[in-house]
């Protein structure tokens, strides 16, 4: 299973998804969040979904120079903290702006596909699918 | 409070010396929680008594509250200040992203004070002040661009808040609002004219981090109950569907919808401007406040032919609500929904106050048509019922003052009454133009007892739409009423939580959710803040010179009818009397 963005214009930019991914994590506030929503220039155009889409040849695990990221069996990206020298590469690599950053450790932060911020959209902008079922990328 | 909470953290801002500090408060915060009650601490401290309200000694405070990015709806930013319009406590709140921005730019409060000498706009990333050269937006014709070229140049996409001015503020217009995130506003009581004294055309507030909770896990669980409830529950099912416009109807069938001025309270075309009009016709885009999953923001999409060139076309996103609508709309005849969308555009752009604008042009119209303003004094411009394009003019007349009926006007109603005469009809309480609700009695001795003299201070309008006429509340029954709404209301201000959000967050829920921010407060003691929050915002509306005695009723109000029959003024006073009363007694028990 993997996320998916179902439609994105019918985005509210309420946040709920990003507040939750960082609850997910034991966290309150947004510091630990993988997803992102921001306005496409100004909120009357609407918002894009930024998140990871779980590639099938993600160039974040390409570029990255000490294997930290690997694929994970099913869904997204798992990091090997113990391996990460934070060099940024994969944030860089990630045209999507998928790979969010981790200031007090600089280390990535990539969604892990686990579904649980589509539980807290209010709207149906966010599914989880079977992997291999064909989503937008970001919305 | 959590010791490592940064909401202890105040950011004093110094425009005059382009400096800034933090200071920590966790004094405030544990006495009084956040927002409003917090607010009118620091205005108390740093807002000198009979200051000039557009002088460099008047502070911005901006406050929010300690469940702002842990619970869903604590989403309002408090902002407190001496109002230029009305010469005292000036209070507003606003939604968009801006208390979460502050949230998670790592401070619970804000001071702004002093003046720069030439036009600035603040960025305040992660706690750090950068103080930006803002000439080249100052005059800029419409806020909208303004928030677009501060977009373009600030990073935070997506979690900052971008506050800013249009020129309505620079001109200083006692009414004039700050704009946020294009369409929510600090709204009523001028805190955009004090911008603008300031030289201050924006602010634009970001930040990321994690916020401390005392348990990990019924932190969860009581955000899941605080989600779902206002997911399902029905008490948010208006703001969902139709939003607040869903009023217009509703108020305009039992006769409480204020029309031309109140000449009535019945507008014969209402269904023209009604929530399901805009719904059909327009309703272009739901937006939501930060952490909001209810997204009562309902925006129109408005698309307009070019007339010089065929086949060019323009799309205009306005946002709509029920009291823009009535200010904009029923107040000035106005039934065209497309004149209301064109008129309330204008009115954004100019980034002054929709309801105070609505209820002055009703008021400059009535006056017109009465022969105590010409038409040369109007410069020209033809105020007529249902006439959007003669309102614009005068819009944009108000906020350029090109004489002196137009300062005036950009004075507002009590003001311009003042000097032109008309005072029956011009529809101020308390020196703020009237919101929309010509309920009954308790809407508006609400109005005047209202610390903000607003509707939303103690919902004087529900009291009366519950009123079955069995038993009719005395006057000091209706004051002792009214006083409490309006202290619970402090809690929820000071915890910034949404009104319409009100049902959700009772005084359980509220002890519950403080806990795990920290704040150990049982019921009782939330009931004993309120009060204590309203007794500080009645001191500083004393020591400024208010009297609940010497407050003026337009007589209009008297004499239209509402649902309930005439108010009578002689009740009304009672219960202005009774409001005092217990205000004084409770002050003189503090002591
Ligand atoms: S699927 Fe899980 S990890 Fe990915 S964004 Fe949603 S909550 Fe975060
Ligand atoms: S929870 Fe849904 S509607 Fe809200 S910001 Fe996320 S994707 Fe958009």
């Amino acid at each position: 299973m993997r996320l998916a963005i179902a439609d994105s214009e019918r985005c509210v930019g309420c946040q709920s998804c990003m507040f939750a991914c960082s609850r997910r994590q034991g966290e309150a506030g947004l510091a630990a969040s993988c997803i992102g929503v921001r306005s496409i220039g100004g909120m009357e155009r609407g918002f894009t979904v930024v998140v990871c889409r779980a590639c099938d040849n993600p160039p974040c695990v390409a570029v990255c120079p000490t294997d930290a990221l690997k694929r994970r069996k099913g869904r997204g990206i798992a990091l090997d903290a113990a391996r990460c020298i934070g060099c940024g590469h994969c944030r860089d690599a990630c045209i999507l702006g998928a790979v969010f950053w981790d200031d007090e450790i600089n280390k990535p932060m990539i969604c892990v596909h686990c579904g649980y911020c589509v539980q807290f959209c209010p709207h149906g902008v966010l599914e989880f699918v079977k992997r291999g079922t064909i989503g937008n990328a970001t919305g | 409070m959590l010791p490592d909470d940064p909401l202890a953290n105040v950011l004093h801002i110094d425009l005059t010396g382009k400096a800034y500090w933090m200071e920590k408060r966790q004094d405030l915060f544990e006495a009084c929680i956040g927002g409003a009650g917090v607010a009118i601490r620091l205005l108390n401290e740093e807002c000198p008594a009979g200051c000039d309200a557009l002088g460099r000694e008047n502070p911005i405070i901006l406050a929010i509250g300690p469940l702002t990015g842990l619970f869903p709806l604590a989403s309002k930013t408090v902002a407190m200040f001496k109002s230029p319009h009305t010469g005292n406590l000036g209070e507003s709140h606003c939604g968009g992203r801006s208390a979460t921005a502050i949230r998670m730019a790592g401070c619970g409060a804000i001071v702004i004070k002093g003046a720069s000498h030439f036009p600035i706009y603040l960025a305040i990333h992660d706690g750090k002040v950068y103080f930006r050269d803002a000439s080249s937006l100052w005059g800029m014709e419409s806020s909208f661009t303004v928030g677009r070229i501060i977009r373009e140049n600030e990073p935070g996409a997506g979690i900052r808040t971008i506050m800013r001015i249009g020129r309505g503020g620079e001109q200083l217009v006692s009414y004039a609002c700050v704009t946020a995130e294009s369409y929510r506003h600090f709204g009523r009581l001028g805190l955009g004219a004090v911008f603008g004294s300031k030289k201050l055309k924006g602010v634009v507030i970001s930040g990321r981090r994690s916020l401390p909770v005392s348990n990990k896990k019924e932190y969860r669980h009581l955000y899941e109950e605080v989600y779902r409830k206002a997911v399902e529950s029905l008490v948010m099912r208006k703001y969902h569907d139709l939003g607040t416009a869903e009023n217009v109807l509703v108020l305009n069938s039992m006769g409480g919808l204020p029309t031309r001025n109140l000449q009535e309270a019945r507008f014969e075309e209402a269904a023209g401007i009604s929530g399901e009009a805009f719904a059909e016709q327009f309703l272009g885009r739901r937006l939501a406040c930060s952490h909001c999953p209810v997204a009562c923001i309902h925006i129109a999409a408005l698309r307009e032919p070019y007339e010089d060139e065929s086949y060019f076309y323009k799309t205009s996103m306005i946002s709509y609500d029920y009291e823009p609508i009535y200010a904009l709309g029923s107040m000035l005849g106005i039934s065209d929904a497309r004149g209301f969308l064109k008129l309330m555009d204008e009115v954004e752009k100019l980034g002054i106050d929709a309801i105070s604008t609505g209820v002055i042009l009703a008021w400059a119209t009535e006056a017109m048509k009465r022969g105590i303003v010409s038409a040369s004094e109007a410069s020209g411009v033809k105020l007529n019922w249902g006439d959007h394009h003669g309102y614009m003019d005068a819009a944009r007349l108000i906020v350029e003052q090109p004489n002196e009926f137009y300062r005036a006007l950009a004075r507002g109603v009590e003001y311009a009454s003042s000097t032109y005469g008309g005072e029956d009809y011009a529809l101020a309480l308390g020196a703020n133009e009237m919101p929309g609700y010509h309920t009954g009695p308790a809407a508006h001795a609400g109005v005047l007892i209202g610390a903000r003299h607003s509707h939303l201070d103690n919902a004087g309008y529900s009291i009366d739409q519950k009123d079955t006429g069995a038993r009719r509340p005395g006057a000091e029954e209706l004051a002792r009423n009214l006083l409490e709404e309006e202290r619970w209301r402090q809690i929820l201000s000071s915890l910034v939580v949404c009104f319409f959000a009100r049902g959700i967050y009772g005084p359980e829920t509220v002890s519950k959710a403080l806990r795990l921010a920290g704040l150990d407060l049982a019921t009782e003691d939330l009931r004993r803040i309120g009060k204590d929050i309203h007794r500080d915002k009645c001191r500083f509306k004393t020591r400024e010179g208010f009297s609940l005695r010497e407050l003026r009723i337009p007589r209009r109000i008297l004499e239209t009818e509402t649902p309930l029959g005439q108010c009578s003024e002689s009740a009304m006073r009672e219960v202005l009397e009774h409001a005092e009363r217990i205000i004084e007694k409770e002050e003189a028990e503090a002591h």
